[in-house]
């Protein structure tokens, strides 16, 4: 990571320089604008929502979209701490279970030598083209026939086994846990376990990270599809589209489950966010 | 001496076994959710199944009628095409771009700006912005603006109005994109050994965009594979956000995406066997994109003189 130096390769010309800083500004304020307006809008009392023309400030902030929110939901027959439990529920299983089961599976790609094991990981590599999206309706008849429809495992288990992670996982093994490291061990009389969770576990501790990232912040943000029809299995920001589809009055408090469900996926962001480059500097696909 | 060869040979069969052992948890999930579906879908695309009565062989007919007879799906095709072409290069280009443009600042200034940049995907949900900001009334945020500043009179129906809820989407979805392969790349980018920098100084390298092409480039040629792969998966999946913000089906299916055509004759219409076939054709689709890309991305750091 260190790598990178800090001397100037080429001089730009100043026209290039205010190209390069115009380029980024703009692009730095088109990502950020939308989220700015959010913010600012679930802050806003509906009187200054209808101000003709809009203003980018408010002038008496107010929480009353937060509050009005556990009302908004409240005429649905399921509590907002359902939805809350359910999307609580299904991202840390799947993020502890997509981290265990990837990496014990990731040390076996990258370190045992089995048979078929270099074949078998060709294949998920291939196989990180396609996500839930693309493979979606034949999905939903193993589903059915493994009668899992409309249940929790619809959205854990196919997580669990996330290609992308798993990749992500073995190539940072790759790079970072030395081979000569295990045979140590192995000479020491370690087993294959206790090799992995002492040995292998704390090298990859960024690699860890990443995962519980990217893990995290895709089941965060988990809507339910076509495979759960009970409002009871049904995700929190599924309830933020309920809120977020009725009309002018709701903006504010649609503005405000939405701030609200941006701060966990920010905060486990800024946790972990030293770890990503250093994962994801190993991501390449070799061909 | 015999007994510790046994034994050496005794402890490696006991560790392939553990080795398959904890392997075989992710292996039966990955092979149940993610090759099961292919399998499944390439044999049901043959038969006429609607999940009550048994299938009925029908050969070629699902393909058959795909190609000749269902009226929508050459418009979806195209409009998924369309879609794939402006926002898998769109977004990998503009992941690369910006990643090698914040690239060369200290490391404070370097993790703002890709917490900026990365921000609109990390937070998955904010799409709802989007839809009340461009919302059809005259008191939404954009109809609001335009009309006060005199450029429209009557509040435009910005995602029913298919001049613009094409553009729309794909902004939208590039706003999105600055993802995992964004991440890759700010990586890959800060691994590029400098020395090689200083050799191409002497080796007579004169601007900045023939470094990029001879030297930064092909040296993170498999981190550029890794997110041309990552952009071709998000560029054929996209569908979530036409259904959010446009519905299905869309006038003259001005967004919609083979993605959510396959889920309407799956699970509405429960035609199995036809959306098996669309499946089918969808995933041929997005492996020819993969290995095209492949092939262009060997051209890197070719010379053109």
């Amino acid at each position: 990571m260190a790598k990178n130096s800090q001397y100037r390769r080429y001089t730009r010309s100043t026209a290039g320089n205010i190209g390069y800083f115009t380029i980024l500004i703009l692009a730095s304020i088109v990502m950020v604008f939308p989220l700015f307006y959010c913010i600012i809008t679930s802050f806003k009392p509906l009187d200054e929502l209808l101000i003709f023309p809009p203003k980018f400030i408010v002038r008496r902030p107010t929480l009353s979209n937060y509050r009005a929110l556990p009302a908004l939901l409240s005429n649905l027959n399921i509590p907002i701490s359902r939805y809350l439990f359910n999307t609580v529920f299904i991202t840390v299983v799947t993020t502890f279970g997509s981290i265990i089961i990837g990496s014990l599976a990731a040390f076996s790609f990258s370190k045992s030598k089995l048979k078929g094991a270099k074949v078998c990981f060709g294949i998920i590599q291939t196989m990180m083209l396609y996500n839930a999206a693309t493979l979606g309706v034949p999905q939903y008849l193993i589903f059915s026939k493994l009668g899992l429809i409309d249940t929790y495992w619809v959205y854990i288990l196919p997580s669990l086994a996330s290609t992308v992670h798993c990749f992500l996982m073995k190539q940072f093994m790759d790079a970072s846990v030395n081979q000569s490291l295990l045979e140590a061990a192995r000479i020491d009389g370690a087993g294959v376990l206790s090799t992995y969770w002492k040995i292998v576990m704390p090298i990859m501790r960024p690699a860890v990270m990443t995962v519980l990232l990217f893990s995290f912040q895709a089941m965060w943000a988990t809507v339910p599809g076509g495979t759960i029809f009970s409002e009871q299995y049904k995700t929190l920001p599924y309830v933020m589209s309920s809120v977020a589809a009725g009309g002018i009055a709701r903006t504010g408090s649609s503005m405000a489950i939405t701030v609200i469900l941006m701060i966990p996926p920010i905060a486990v962001f800024l946790f972990t966010q030293s770890n990503v480059l250093e994962t994801m500097s190993n991501s390449g696909i070799k061909e | 001496m015999k007994k510790s060869l046994n034994n050496g040979l005794k402890r490696s069969i006991k560790e392939s076994t553990v080795y398959y052992l904890i392997m075989a948890p992710f292996m039966v999930l990955f092979f149940t959710f993610g090759i099961l579906p292919i399998l499944a879908s390439m044999v049901l695309s043959f038969f006429d199944y609607d999940m009550v009565s048994s299938p009925i062989f029908i050969g070629f007919d699902n393909y058959i009628r795909m190609f000749t007879r269902d009226q929508a799906f050459f418009g979806v095709v195209g409009t998924t095409l369309k879609f794939a072409v402006l926002v898998g290069p769109g977004g990998y280009i503009l992941a690369f771009i910006l990643a090698w443009m914040i690239n060369e600042f200290p490391r404070p200034v370097r993790v703002f700006l890709t917490f900026i940049f990365y921000v609109p995907s990390l937070v998955g949900n904010a799409l709802y912005i989007w839809q009340i900001m461009f919302s059809g009334d005259s008191y939404a945020y954009i109809n609001n603006l335009l009309i006060s500043f005199g450029f429209i009179t009557e509040p435009i129906q910005w995602f029913q109005n298919t001049q613009y809820n094409f553009i729309l989407i794909v902004i939208i979805q590039l706003w999105m994109s600055m993802g995992m392969s964004f991440l890759a790349n700010i990586a890959g980018l800060q691994n590029v050994n400098t020395e090689l920098y200083e050799a191409g100084a002497i080796d007579g390298i004169k601007t900045r965009w023939h470094e990029l092409w001879y030297i930064t480039m092909p040296s993170m040629k498999t981190i550029l594979l890794f997110s041309a792969v990552m952009q071709i998966q998000t560029a054929f999946s996209m569908g979530t956000l036409q259904q959010t913000l446009v519905g299905y089906p869309s006038v003259n299916n001005s967004v919609d995406t083979l993605v959510l055509l396959i889920s309407d004759v799956g699970t509405a219409r429960y035609e199995m066997g036809y959306a098996a076939a669309l499946s089918v054709f969808l995933f041929v689709i997005i492996i020819i994109f993969r290995y095209a890309i492949g092939a262009l991305l060997n051209l890197v750091g070719k010379s053109d003189r």
